[in-house]
């Protein structure tokens, strides 16, 4: 028999982290800080919404582009919260999740051969699409003493004749750190005279504490060269309905439409009727669920503090990204004793590139009660490994 | 600030008070020193503990009482509310509008105690019109807590 497989996709090595994803679910008893998705259920108004489609037999496919009515709801929602302007007609495309959109504009505008810059510690499926789109990924490695932010210099040393498009992803996950405009005006100002593009990814738009989020679009000469991917997912504990955006330039988006339409045909119609229900009347579950994170955000920094664990304070999204280099082993095997003498399940960094390498992702998308006893096993172990750490210096002195 | 730590307190009234104080970003001193405060000035009214009954070995009957009432010359509804809310028997009284006057929740340990209370005591009062007795079948959700088992979380443990 000949090979079925397609070399492109046999070369994607699996996520290194498969492995201790197993481990993890095979203890049924292992408490876990390992979650990426909002600890919230989904608005109960927004349910029902979705219930209410079903009841009422709207179980037809939308548009390919999406519902109208969530076209224009985004299109408004965008200006008000981003100053971002759309076309709901033209320049909006209702997506399967943020990831989709990702996809889309990489297969929209990678030729073979150009180069796309990511910025690292990121999450996991911006590489992979990218190499499916024919691209190659050229890796920046983020400073924790730049507080993960994206600098004008490491941006021009990554820029070569090839690159074509920038990922950015901010709020981030894992780091949880943000940019604000003051941050991205450099980078804004080099992207132009590059000539290059952007895809946004802004899923955690809503999460940030402090300093509101501000889109790269919405800087001046920047809408025309991005594409802009947000979603319901963690605005309004979503996840599991899979519904994103994508916005951009009608040059770009018809393009990213018609992958759309021969790949997906449209969004799933009751998620997307729930999205409407979420943007029209959700604002206030938005700002709870945003107050409830940053009570535990403080809170877990502060047992960080407490347990004399090194973490850079992150504005967004709801992780921590402490720092473990004082004890001298990788993230993978901190993580993995972590998990098989405390049983707490964390995120090696290594999961989000090389360069997490030294760093757990720590998610706080859980509840007191939980966030308590797991961070309270975690200053345990620290202190065992500190001890044991002490003991050995003292034997070789 | 009163009504952010009021928010945490009503959802839980015996978080430790560091904790409130670290999730607020301030001191616990501060907080400590408003709920104080609160408390004085009456905001708080105190701090009981909701118990599902139906889960312990104790019978509890609960009911819901409808009251119309004759107001009284110059003394309206609040002489009579005072009277009822006196009887240790009754957990809540409201003034409603609409059909009737006061909305009365009663809890005794069996059916004959609580409709003896209604017959014997509520009643003879003098302004009380009449009654209508409504016995609690079953509580699902209560005071924002819902009672009845929920599905345990499908939330897988690790993603990415």
């Amino acid at each position: 028999m000949r090979n079925p497989l397609a070399d492109k996709v046999v070369g994607i090595k699996p996520s290194g982290i498969r492995k201790f994803f197993d481990v993890v679910s095979e203890m049924p008893d292992a408490i876990s800080l390992g979650v990426g998705e909002p600890d919230f259920d989904t608005p109960w108004h927004v349910r029902e919404e979705g219930i209410y489609s079903l009841e009422r037999g709207r179980t037809f496919y939308t548009s390919n582009a999406g519902l109208m009515e969530l076209r224009t709801a985004i299109s408004r929602y965008l200006y008000k919260k981003l100053d971002l302007h759309y076309d709901p007609k033209t320049e909006i495309v209702v997506t399967v999740g943020g990831s989709e959109g990702i996809d889309l504009a990489l297969r929209a505008m990678l030729n073979p051969g150009d180069e796309v810059i990511l910025p690292e510690p990121a999450y996991v499926s911006y590489a992979p699409c990218v190499t499916l789109a024919g691209g190659n990924t050229v890796t920046i490695n983020l400073q924790e003493k730049n507080r993960f932010k994206l600098t004008a210099e490491e941006l021009l040393d990554a820029i070569t004749d090839r690159t074509k498009i920038l990922i950015l992803s901010y709020p981030n996950n894992p780091t949880g750190a943000i940019m604000t405009r003051e941050d991205l005006e450099p980078i804004a100002r080099i992207i132009q005279e590059k000539d290059i593009f952007v895809i946004s990814d802004e899923i955690y738009s809503e999460l940030t504490y402090g300093k509101n989020h501000v889109s790269i679009a919405s800087l001046p000469g920047m809408q025309e060269r991005t594409v802009v991917i947000n979603g319901f997912s963690k605005a309004f504990a979503m996840t599991g309905w899979r519904l994103g955006y994508a916005a951009g330039p009608e040059l770009i988006m018809e393009q990213m439409i018609k992958i759309h339409q021969f790949a997906i045909m449209a969004a799933p119609t009751t998620s997307q009727y729930a999205g409407v229900e979420a943007l029209a009347n959700g604002e206030d579950d938005v700002q709870e669920m945003r107050t409830s994170y940053n009570q535990r955000r403080r809170f877990v920094l502060d047992q960080f503090k407490q347990m004399g664990l090194q973490c850079f304070e992150p504005e967004g999204a709801f992780y921590m990204f402490p720092s473990i280099s004082e004890f001298g082993m990788s993230s993978d095997e901190f993580a993995t004793r972590f998990l098989e003498e405390e049983k707490v399940a964390v995120v090696p960094g290594t999961a989000f590139g090389e360069c997490g390498e030294g760093f757990l992702r720590v998610s706080y998308a859980y509840s007191l009660e939980e966030l308590k006893e797991a961070l309270g096993r975690m200053a345990e172990f620290v202190r065992r490994l500190r001890a044991k750490k002490q003991a050995g210096d003292a034997n070789r002195g | 600030m009163h009504n952010a730590i009021l928010k945490m307190l009503e959802n839980n009234s015996r978080i430790d008070l560091h904790d409130l104080a670290v999730m607020m970003g301030t001191d616990e001193a501060v907080i400590v020193e408003e709920i104080e405060k609160m408390e004085k000035d009456g905001v708080i009214c105190g701090y009981p503990t909701l118990i599902n009954w139906d889960k312990t070995t104790e019978e509890k009957v609960s009911a819901m009482i409808e009251v119309r009432v004759t107001p009284q010359r110059g003394q309206g509804f609040e002489r009579l509310a005072e009277r009822i809310t006196n009887y240790p028997e009754v957990k809540a009284v409201y003034l409603m509008s609409g059909g009737y006057d006061f909305l009365v929740s009663l809890e005794g340990k069996t059916l004959k105690e609580v409709s003896m209370f209604v017959t014997s005591k509520l009643s003879t009062l003098d302004a009380v019109a009449g009654t209508a007795t409504h016995f609690v079948l079953k509580k699902y959700k209560d005071h924002g807590i819902i009672l009845i088992d929920k599905p345990q979380s499908s939330r897988m443990k690790v993603t990415l």
